[in-house]
């Protein structure tokens, strides 16, 4: 079985503006998935460009892309990914560890993440004795702890019930809102998507559906926080 | 990521599976303490025999004879030497230019007559040997009940046990501090005037014409008193071996004091050289310029001889030993290796989602391959200081077994392993060492999991 070339997501190209909650919409194997790996660095186009504040992630080193995930990117994913065997806090110091946050620091940090996940307590307790929605908060502090710009969560809401998946999703836009961070949701919850993203984009195989919401500030100005995926991304993916 | 976390983590992550771990590490600390045991035993060994030969005296020691002498030993040299007879002689002289050469400390002759030991009325014969102050740190003197001679021309004497059995076969030790009195023959020349006239050559007069050339001396029956400060076991070694047993040990300025007769008086008054000795004993002061020496000696014109040779081999063989016990304790820990590589493969497997995570919240490749280096690294350590535990434990474990058995033997029980400072900072480090050579696979896979692959849900 040798590998075929299956464009994944293929000749989007979107902007989206500093600050702005977008909701990345479409069913499974849309390519909502890459195109989201794609903005955390963790995949690579094989060809086009991803552009974060003016940076082409595609052409980094992937030593610049560990210091990019680290310090301007948080993730949230469907399965949360807590450390097993790691307590809340341990979990939420961890990427602080990877960007050499003083120790002294870590501390102060890591409970001012906790807050402003409303997660208060429980804080020596591991992965496994708490709910859910607890785990998905916990998280949310961890990708907050390094002070990101940008936030990708990846169906944050998946394995949660749908009154938790609300609390989480007000949680997030909160956050986008107080911290002035962007964030950018893969989901296939379309009716909590319109509650609260800003901007809906539907993808299906690889492209995009229907018109987006028009925008006209294609060019990442000055300041202005802006990831797009420029034509022609291709991600090869081997059958598994 | 800081070197402190690093720590952290790595030892939090090999906590997470105690057992596995914990047997790895088991069998790191078990090919360690192998290693450990086998190099010991070879330092232990060559310890061993070293001491045993600097104890014996020959270590730092030139023999020296004159090549007119002992001809018939057939030697290499000697057959190259066409006129052995113009060989100088072992004299005075001689003797003075050796004590002045560099690093000697001092030169001795070797003085081995018959004499007799009066105690009690009765009479026992035996050798009676000349031994310098030196002789005290011989290992024969180890069991020296009583004392070693006061001074080196002192009017005492110890006797070997058998022998003081024989003058008190009740109570041998009830001798130390007792008086006897030594009958022995005294070399007196024949007259002041007969040796003044030089060496007379050979086989010129064939007649007793010209009384001044002859050459003589007289064998006179002397008796000494003398004091019995010690017994010993053990007969020293010392000198040439074959020429120096005895049983009655005096201090060797004092049997030059009493000029006593010797063997080699006779030759050579035959050849008419005046006293002459037949072997003198050089101790060096350092074994390492015992060669230097012999050289200067040699140079001299007399044979020589020393342990240096046999000492020489005697490394070789050690360093080869030392070879073959390394490589045999290597073995288990080569095993260790394996078991290393094959936990931190099982470790990478069990941990795919937590290295994508890692990597998805900002660690690099370079931080999960020193993460998975730090554990093999600390695996290594706690490996290493354990087997030194352990090889220490089995090295006493040796040092009992063979001091039962040399006891039961009737031997002095000594220890054959030594387990020297530098083995313990070497073992832990080459412990950690090869732990990190059999992380190097482990680590980089870890370090090439895709996280887009780990991370997708299952």
């Amino acid at each position: 079985m040798g590998s075929s070339l299956i464009r994944a997501v293929d000749g989007i190209s979107l902007t989206v503006d500093h600050g702005e909650f977008v909701a990345l919409l479409g069913q499974s194997g849309s390519g909502k998935s890459t195109l989201l790996n794609l903005l955390a660095g963790l995949d690579r186009p094989t060809s086009g460009s991803v552009v974060v504040q003016g940076r082409d992630l595609a052409k980094m080193s992937s030593k610049e892309l560990a210091a990019y995930r680290r310090n301007d990117v948080g993730m949230v994913f469907q399965a949360f990914h807590l450390i097993p065997s790691m307590t809340t806090t341990d979990n939420v110091e961890l990427p602080m560890r990877f960007a050499e946050v003083d120790r002294v620091e870590r501390a102060q940090r890591v409970r001012e993440s906790l807050e402003r996940v409303g997660l208060g307590q429980r804080l020596e307790h591991r992965p496994s004795e708490l709910s859910g929605g607890e785990q998905q908060r916990v998280s949310i502090a961890r990708a907050l702890v390094n002070r990101p710009s940008l936030l990708l969560a990846d169906e944050p809401t998946g394995n949660l019930d749908s009154h938790t998946g609300e609390e989480i999703l007000k949680l997030i836009r909160d956050l986008s809102h107080s911290l002035g961070m962007t964030v950018v949701m893969v989901t296939h919850e379309r009716a909590l998507a319109e509650r609260f993203a800003r901007r809906l984009i539907f993808l299906g195989d690889g492209k995009i559906l229907s018109p987006a919401p028009a925008t006209s500030n294609l060019a990442p100005g000055e300041g202005s926080r802006s990831s797009s995926a420029n034509p022609k991304p291709e991600v090869e993916e081997a059958p598994a | 990521m800081m070197g402190y976390d690093l720590f952290e983590l790595a030892v939090r992550n090999l906590r997470q599976s105690k057992l596995r771990n914990g047997l790895t590490t088991v069998g790191i600390s078990v090919g360690v303490a192998s290693l450990v045991a086998m190099l010991s035993l070879g330092v232990g060994l060559q310890q061993l025999a070293t001491r045993r030969l600097a104890g014996s005296g020959m270590f730092d020691t030139v023999f020296v004879t004159s090549k007119q002498d002992f001809r018939g030993l057939d030697r290499e040299e000697d057959r190259k030497d066409q006129h052995p007879e113009n060989a100088p002689l072992l004299d005075e002289s001689a003797r003075d230019k050796m004590a002045h050469l560099q690093y000697v400390t001092e030169v001795v002759p070797e003085i081995r007559v018959m004499g007799e030991i009066i105690y009690g009325g009765q009479t026992h014969f035996g050798f009676v040997t000349g031994l310098p102050m030196s002789a005290r740190e011989n290992d024969a003197f180890d069991s020296l009940q009583g004392k070693f001679f006061s001074r080196s021309d002192a009017d005492e004497v110890i006797l070997l046990n058998d022998f003081a059995k024989e003058l008190n076969p009740q109570n041998p030790k009830a001798l130390i501090g007792k008086e006897v009195t030594l009958r022995y023959g005294e070399h007196q020349p024949l007259a002041a005037d007969s040796q003044t006239s030089g060496t007379p050559e050979l086989g010129a007069q064939g007649s007793n014409s010209n009384a001044g050339d002859d050459y003589g001396f007289s064998v006179v029956r002397k008796m000494q008193p003398l004091k019995v400060v010690g017994i010993l076991d053990e007969e020293p070694y010392g000198g040439m071996r074959t020429v120096s047993r005895g049983r009655i040990f005096l201090p060797v300025d004092l049997t030059e004091n009493l000029n006593m007769a010797q063997f080699g008086d006779m030759r050579s008054s035959l050849r008419g050289q005046g006293k002459t000795y037949m072997t003198l004993t050089v101790r060096v002061k350092d074994p390492a310029k015992v060669a230097q020496v012999q050289d200067a000696i040699k140079q001299m014109g007399f044979r020589t001889f020393s342990v240096l040779d046999a000492t020489k081999s005697l490394r070789r063989f050690f360093t080869v030993l030392d070879l073959f016990l390394g490589i045999f304790g290597s073995l288990a820990l080569a095993v260790a290796t394996l078991a290393i590589i094959n936990t931190l493969v099982m470790a990478v497997l069990e941990r795919r989602r937590e290295i994508g995570v890692m990597k998805a919240i900002g660690a690099s490749d370079g931080d999960v391959k020193r993460l998975f280096f730090a554990e093999a690294g600390a695996m290594g350590f706690f490996g290493g200081v354990l087997g030194i535990a352990l090889g220490f434990a089995i090295g006493k474990a040796i040092n009992i077994g063979t001091g039962i058995y040399l006891r039961n033997h009737q031997l002095p029980a000594e220890p054959v392993w030594i387990l020297p400072p530098w083995l313990i900072g070497a073992a832990i480090a080459f412990s950690i060492v090869v732990s990190l050579l059999a992380g190097l696979y482990p680590a980089s896979r870890a370090a090439r999991l895709d996280p887009v692959q780990t991370l997708k849900y299952e």
